[in-house]
Parts: C-alpha cells; sequence; structure tokens
C-alpha cells in the first residue's frame, strides 16, 4: 500500500521538477496522440456522416467492419504497421520505422474506426432528427454532410476525445513501430511499461499518474473551448 | 464562424507535425535485450560511444530471438543479444558479419526466501532444476519460465535438458510460461512466490525483490556470453554500416571494454569485458 502513497507523492515531485526528459517524454506523447487523431478526424469524420447520409453498394459492409475495427487490438495494429514499414516490407525505402511518424501512423490506424464509427452514430441520430428540415432545404445525400458535421460539432468534440483517449493510453502499437528509443521514441506508455520491468513499481505508478493529468487537461481544455463556444453562439445569435 | 473551434482543435496536431529522424543525422538502430537495457548498461556506455564518435546508438530492447528475428528483415544496423548458437545460425544464414563475443555476466536462479524446494547451498543447476521439479509436481513450488524466447529462455530450456526433465508438459500448473521480459517476469515471480531463472544484471538491478532471493550462483552451465553483430549490408542494402561498424570497433576496443567494466550498479560489477572475434565472419 505504502507503494501507492510513494507513488501519488513521486507524481507530484516528478511534475514540478522541470525534469526535461519527462517533459520531452509527455510532449511526444501528446504530439504523437494529437497528430493521429487530428488525422483520424480528418478522414473519419466525414467518412462516418458519408456512411450515415448516403445509401450505396457495400455501405453496410464498411459499417459493420467499422464497427467491428473498434476493438483491433493494437498490438495487432503495431504488427501490421511494422510489416507495412520494415526494411523489408513494402514501404521499407521511406525508412520510417522507429520515428514518431511510424507510431502517428499506427495510432491512426487504430483511431480511425472509433472516429469513423462513432460518427455515423451521430450522423443517423441527427438525420432522424432534422431529415425532413433538410430535405425541405433541398439538401440530401452527400450534400448533407457538411451541415451535419456543422450541427454535430459539439458531439464530436466527445467523439474525438473518444479516439484520444485510446491513443494515448495504448502502449501495443508505439512499442512495436516506435521501440521505446530512449530520446527519440519513448512516451509515456512505453516508459512505463519499461520502469515496470526494471521494478521500479512506484515510478511507473507515478508516470501514470502524470499521464492521467495529462489525459485530464486535454479534455478540460476542450470542453472549456465548448463552454466558451457556446456562450458565443448564444450572444451572437 | 463556428468552424473556428473545430480547426482550432487540429491546430496542435499539424503545427507539431509528427518529426521523423531528422535526415543527416548520425544514428544506427541496435537491436538488443531486455536485460541489457533494464539493468541500465546502455546509459552508462552509449554516452561515451557518442562523445568520442558523435553517433547515436538507438536502443530497441526485445528478446533475443526477436532482436535477430527483426535483424534479419533489416530492421536494424546492429544485433547485441546473448544466445551463441542463434549467433552463429545468424551469421551463417548471411544476415550477420562481424561477430565478435564482447562481454559475459551469468545466470542466477532466484527464488521465494523461504525456498520450498530446498535448492539453497546447491552448486550443481541441474539437481536444483530437479528438486524444483519434484516440489513442483507436489504443488509445494512453482517455477516461472520467461515463455518468450528470448535468449535467457533459450538458456532455461538448455538447462532444464540438462537435467533430464520436461517442464512444458507440467505447463500451466507447477511450470508457468510468462511470455514477458525479465522485469516483469521478476515481478510476477515476486507476486507468485515462484522459482525463476534471471540475468544477473537485471536481478541486481530489480527494485522490487521483496520475499525474492537469489538461491543458486556459480554453476559454469550458467554463463551468459553476450555477441555483437553487424547487419550483412550485402543482403540489405538500407543498413549503415560504417556507423554500426564503428559501433562495434569502439565496443571491441579498449575504450569500450573500460566502458563496459566500469559499470557498477550497487557497487558491483555486472558485465565482464571478454573480446573473441569469430574470424569466419569477416572481421
Amino acid at each position: 500500500m505504502d507503494e501507492i502513497a510513494r507513488a501519488f507523492a513521486l507524481a507530484l515531485e516528478l511534475m514540478l521538477s522541470g525534469d526535461r526528459e519527462l517533459y520531452a517524454i509527455v510532449a511526444l506523447s501528446l504530439q504523437v496522440s494529437l497528430s493521429a487523431t487530428g488525422i483520424a478526424c480528418l478522414l473519419g469524420m466525414p467518412l462516418g456522416m458519408l456512411l450515415a447520409a448516403v445509401r450505396f453498394p457495400g455501405r453496410r459492409l464498411l459499417v459493420v467492419v467499422t464497427t467491428a475495427l473498434m476493438g483491433l487490438p493494437p498490438v495487432v495494429v503495431g504488427l501490421f504497421v511494422y510489416l507495412l514499414l520494415s526494411r523489408a516490407g513494402p514501404l521499407g525505402d521511406l525508412g520510417l520505422l522507429y520515428t514518431p511518424t511510424a507510431m502517428v501512423i499506427a495510432q491512426t490506424v487504430l483511431v480511425l474506426p472509433i472516429i469513423t464509427a462513432l460518427t455515423r452514430e451521430l450522423g443517423e441520430a441527427l438525420i432522424e432528427e432534422y431529415g425532413e428540415f433538410l430535405a425541405a432545404m433541398g439538401l440530401r445525400g452527400a450534400r448533407r454532410i457538411p451541415t451535419l458535421l456543422m450541427e454535430g460539432r459539439h458531439a464530436l468534440v466527445t467523439v474525438a476525445l473518444a479516439g484520444f483517449g485510446r491513443a494515448i493510453a495504448e502502449v501495443g502499437a508505439v512499442m512495436m513501430v516506435g521501440g521505446n528509443i530512449r530520446h527519440v521514441t519513448r512516451v509515456m506508455t512505453t516508459a512505463i511499461a519499461l520502469e515496470t520491468g526494471k521494478g521500479e513499481i512506484a515510478l511507473a505508478l507515478a508516470l501514470g499518474l502524470v499521464l492521467l493529468a495529462v489525459a485530464l487537461a486535454v479534455n478540460a481544455l476542450a470542453h472549456l473551448g465548448r463552454r466558451r463556444q457556446r456562450e458565443l453562439a448564444h450572444a451572437g445569435g | 464562424m463556428r468552424w473556428w473551434w473545430f480547426a482550432l482543435a487540429l491546430l496542435p496536431a499539424l503545427l507539431f507535425g509528427p518529426s521523423s529522424g531528422l535526415a543527416g543525422e548520425r544514428f544506427i538502430i541496435l537491436q538488443s535485450t531486455t536485460s541489457t537495457q533494464n539493468s541500465g548498461l546502455f546509459d552508462h556506455i552509449l554516452p561515451r560511444f557518442r562523445a568520442a564518435t558523435g553517433i547515436e546508438v538507438r536502443v530497441v530492447a526485445v528478446g533475443t530471438g526477436q532482436a535477430l528475428r527483426n535483424a534479419a528483415r533489416g530492421d536494424g544496423d546492429a544485433v547485441l543479444v546473448h544466445s551463441p548458437e542463434d549467433e552463429a545460425r545468424f551469421v551463417a544464414a548471411g544476415h550477420g558479419i562481424l561477430r565478435c563475443r564482447v562481454f559475459f555476466n551469468d545466470f542466477v536462479l532466484v527464488g521465494p526466501a523461504e525456498d520450498p524446494a530446498g535448492i539453497r547451498g546447491l552448486s550443481d543447476v541441474a539437481a536444483a532444476l530437479r528438486r524444483i521439479a519434484r516440489a513442483g509436481a507436489a504443488g509445494r513450488a512453482l517455477f516461472l519460465s520467461r515463455g518468450d524466447d528470448s535468449g535467457t529462455h533459450k538458456k532455461e530450456r538448455r538447462l532444464w535438458r540438462a537435467a533430464g526433465l520436461d517442464p512444458t508438459a507440467a505447463s500451466g500448473s507447477w511450470y508457468r510460461e510468462a511470455g514477458a521480459g525479465m522485469g516483469a517476469t521478476l515481478n510476477m515471480a515476486q507476486a507468485l512466490g515462484a522459482y525463476t531463472l534471471s540475468d544477473r544484471a537485471t536481478w541486481l538491478a530489480f527494485a522490487n525483490r521483496r520475499g525474492l532471493a537469489l538461491l543458486l550462483e556459480g554453476d559454469e552451465r550458467l554463463f551468459n556470453p553476450y555477441g555483437i553483430m553487424v547487419v550483412n549490408p550485402a543482403r540489405h542494402p538500407g543498413v549503415r554500416f560504417q556507423l554500426a561498424k564503428a559501433f562495434r570497433d569502439w565496443l571491441i576496443s579498449p575504450a569500450g571494454q573500460e566502458a563496459v567494466a566500469s559499470f557498477r550498479v550497487r557497487g558491483q560489477q555486472l558485465f565482464f569485458p571478454d573480446v573473441r572475434c569469430d574470424e569466419r565472419s569477416g572481421s
């Protein structure tokens, strides 16, 4: 039990210590997971709305596949991206293996199905509610997508946060394609795995608490931004 | 107008951008093992190598089996592992060249301090394993294997063969396979009160021992030599051959050997220099 107490003290100490290696690890975690979430949103949100708004052959299959892929184990994604980026693999000449870029690619693959499936879910609910209204405005099919994205933007923030949560918390994919190389590809989760391996249990748990604090900060910022925007919307009409 | 917030949310991602290894930077990828990383050896020697040559060594620490498989795909410029038979096979298959034995340490049997199998004081590791198996079959002891095809796991399987036993028949009962790195396996052994085989370096640096004790050491069969190889550039053209060779040459030089020998954990030397190069591998 004293280890848990020690971890809390150590976590505070770490956050206040100004330890540059720790800050660099936190920064890389944020950089990789925010980039992956950003790219997955740019691709997955329009795709999700497309699946909600347009009937086309193969749509049902895509819906089932994206929903099922939400449960993809990170280590499988890591293995898949590793085989792609390995020097012996099809994209080996790019020399991306064991770089932050490889980690962004892996986490994008991991997060994309979540963003797509949740956005589709949201899109279908919006269409049920406003479909007739949109039709009255002359909007049908794919032409509804920009309006749907616009009207769903508050809920889409939550969708993005769900994706970010998955990315920042996973260890299997970044471990495999990043390699947990010190000063290069070490992120919070791989550092935690390493410290656990050294038997530095309190330090590992403290790093976990720092990770939690970072995730909380990102979520709080997103919600603050959303509230501020609502206020603006009300004030401006 | 309403899009500003959405755009703002994406901004940090686009601003930072994923940065890959900067072009022109002098570095190599070294495929190596958890034992060398978890003990802290690399943190001790790599800054010295960098100060001497300006070359950064990026370590990917996995089990010996995975390190060799990754390197055989060209994903690495040099390999530093501990399983002589597999190293020889790696060279014979044309994946590695310039093989040298660089330093050694040894394995130790650790287990619960109460020692239910009664192996403390033995000097014959095969006899100790037989006692653990007997106590295990009687439900009084557990043995935790790495179970991950690492150098330590390969050594452990050879030791069971030397004891004339096949513990995998009891896998899941008293013989448990962790499928994890050395440190994670020691954590599990500590929690389960199990016996396990560890390299001395990871054991000495391991901070979470509570109730675990070193019970057997010194049998010559527990000898643990480490070897380095450069990935064959003829087989994998992307290999940073000159830089990898520079690291290998430094490690077998007096400066490199001194760096290895001066590494201490709790006042103890963990790795002992011993350079022997394999003439047939092109050195």
